[in-house]
């Protein structure tokens, strides 16, 4: 965009052009009342130079991942990014936020927004992916309203095990087209298939399965999937995109829709995003799947060419009656994804996959080794696990932190009955020696 | 194009009568408009509409638009050609392309309907 110079000659002739004197003439139509006409608090103003030092010292009060050895997870995780990811991303080409407007004259960003939901569908086993959405919790939403549109039921089940902010997205997502969403009780870390069977009926929408869940356990995937279809309702299943490199991907379970938060693709750990959410569903649903979508086809001239594809399921073009209100992705985390998928391949994520595997093993063995910590659910999990603890969670992380480490999350601040816990995750990045010194330090914590 | 024989909506659809069955389809003028058509939303048999109900959707290229049934009544039969073969709305809008038939329930409500004459005016033909 060139720049342009905006003068108080140019801005006279502006409010010429559409007929009054003044600027305060033009916000006329906003009542005298409504106008703030006092003084706002605020304090002198600071030289540059000042504000630059506050803010350097406001920022220093944060420990990020480069102070602390982190064992935090729980959707957020610190996997390595090679530094290639980065160096491309940054390149002006692809430097936006969003799918292009113009979108068929940018050949290349499609090109590679195609090669992501290329990716994402070979990772997941499913048939179709979108060219990505916020998150994992709006992915979530977003999949319940499909399900209701797609089977026109109004109940959703979901484990009780996903996430709590993606279920509070949910909710979110769902309030005010009087859906009900009922929570599948997980009594041993993992849903209940009894349960499941007695609450799932001809009016159910659909069931929603975290794999592996949010206590990191592995789910009976194929039982739930199987229940869903029984009654006639669909099988959403959010995965961590890391673990498919050594577990069976959904699609392969048949489930009906796939979805996931893609930050461990390459995207750093930061607090509000962005993130990238994914989203892959069978192909018969295409027509209800929301979000952008990329096809490729031929020119006139016979050569390979990329369009957005399907649009009339889209905002733009079907208003009010949309598949979603999502007319938007999130290209450059995607592209982030898209570079991380193809530098790594499948051997590399498989490799990344088995390394979290062993070590969160090697974590588990070594913390449930100390007196007074008990693994809290004797089932089998990917690269996170919760901990019993016989000092409160919250005490142990204000101490290790001061130790230079994050142990991991406190779950008393969720309301699932695990109030005396700590949610361990555990990344290809942490060496032995760095899982060590965090047994050492738990050790002095133990009875 | 606008057939004498019909009786026709405001929402651009068609409907011919024949033996207590009203016919279904979208004008010449609105298959026109639409342009390319790439997807029709039937509704399932068995389902029942009231007259100038939403009873299924077509998709052009960059444009979707709502069906309406002319007259109310139980969907008897649906064109499945046009599950795959919906460009059949373009190339015969009258013919091949019709989309439901309808099992006419009120005879009466065929008077709200627009006469050809009426119904070019309101295209402008």
């Amino acid at each position: 965009m060139p720049y342009i110079a905006n003068t108080d000659e140019d801005r006279q002739k502006m409010l010429q052009a559409i007929g009054v004197a003044s600027f305060e003439e033009l916000l006329q139509a906003i009542p005298q009342e409504f106008r703030w006409r006092g003084e706002l608090s605020l304090p002198p103003g600071c030289s540059e130079m000042e504000v630059a030092q506050e803010v350097a010292a406001l920022a220093g009060e944060n420990s990020g991942q480069d102070q602390l050895v982190n064992f935090l997870g729980a959707g957020a995780y610190d996997h390595f990014i090679p530094g290639a990811v980065a160096q491309l991303l940054s390149r002006s080409e692809f430097y936006t936020a969003y799918t292009p407007y113009q979108a068929e004259v940018s050949q290349g960003t499609l090109e590679s927004i195609f090669e992501f939901q290329t990716l994402l569908c070979q990772l997941t086993g499913m048939e179709v992916a979108n060219a990505s959405m916020y998150d994992a919790a709006s992915a979530m939403g977003e999949a319940a309203l499909m399900a209701h549109a797609c089977t026109e039921r109004k109940d959703l089940i979901v484990a009780g095990n996903i996430h709590p902010a993606y279920l509070n997205t949910m909710r979110t997502y769902t309030q005010g087209l009087g859906l009900t969403i009922k929570s599948l009780p997980f009594p041993e870390g993992r849903v209940d298939l009894a349960f499941l069977e007695e609450m799932a009926s001809e009016e159910t929408a659909a069931v929603f399965l975290q794999h592996p869940n949010f206590l990191g356990i592995l789910e009976p995937q194929s039982e739930v999937i199987e229940v869903a279809h029984r009654v006639g309702a669909l099988a959403v299943v959010c995965v961590d995109p890391i673990s498919l490199g050594l577990l069976k991907p959904p699609g392969a379970f048949g489930a009906d829709i796939v979805l996931g938060e893609g930050q461990a693709l390459g995207i750093p750990m930061s607090f509000g995003g962005p993130f990238l959410g994914f989203f892959a569903c069978k192909k018969e649903l295409i027509r209800r799947m929301p979000g952008r979508l990329v096809g490729e086809t031929t020119d006139r001239l016979g050569r390979r060419g990329f369009v957005l594809t399907l649009q009339t399921r889209e905002q733009h073009i079907r208003r009010e009656k949309a598949t979603s209100n999502i007319c938007t992705n999130h290209a450059l985390s995607a592209l982030a994804a898209t570079i991380y998928l193809s530098l790594m391949g499948p051997e590399g994520v498989q490799q990344v996959a088995e390394l979290c595997l062993q070590k969160s093993h090697y974590a588990q063995q070594g913390i449930c080794g100390l007196s007074g910590f008990e693994l809290r659910f004797q089932r089998p999990f990917f690269k996170e696990f919760a901990v019993q603890t016989p000092v409160s969670p919250g005490e142990i992380i204000r101490q290790l932190v001061s130790q230079g480490l994050l142990p991991g999350l406190d779950l008393a601040q969720y309301r699932m009955g695990l109030d005396d816990c700590l949610l361990v995750a555990v990344t290809e990045k942490r060496t032995r020696d760095q899982i060590d010194r965090l047994i050492t330090s738990l050790e002095k914590m133990a009875l | 194009m606008v057939p004498k024989d019909l009786k026709y909506s405001e929402e651009h659809e068609w409907v011919q009568v024949e033996s207590g069955l009203a016919i279904v389809g979208i004008t010449d003028y609105a298959q026109k408009e639409l342009g390319d058509i790439v997807f029709v939303e039937l509704p399932a048999i068995g389902e029942r509409f009231a007259q100038m109900e939403v009873f299924g959707t077509v998709e052009a290229v960059k444009a979707v638009s709502e069906l309406y049934t002319p007259v109310s009544g139980q969907v008897v039969e649906i064109n499945q050609k046009l599950e795959d073969t919906p460009q059949l709305i373009n190339s015969d809008p009258y013919g091949d392309g019709w989309i439901i038939k309808v099992k006419l329930e009120d005879q009466g409500e065929l008077n709200n309907l627009l006469s050809p004459k009426e119904y070019q005016e309101l295209i402008g033909e």
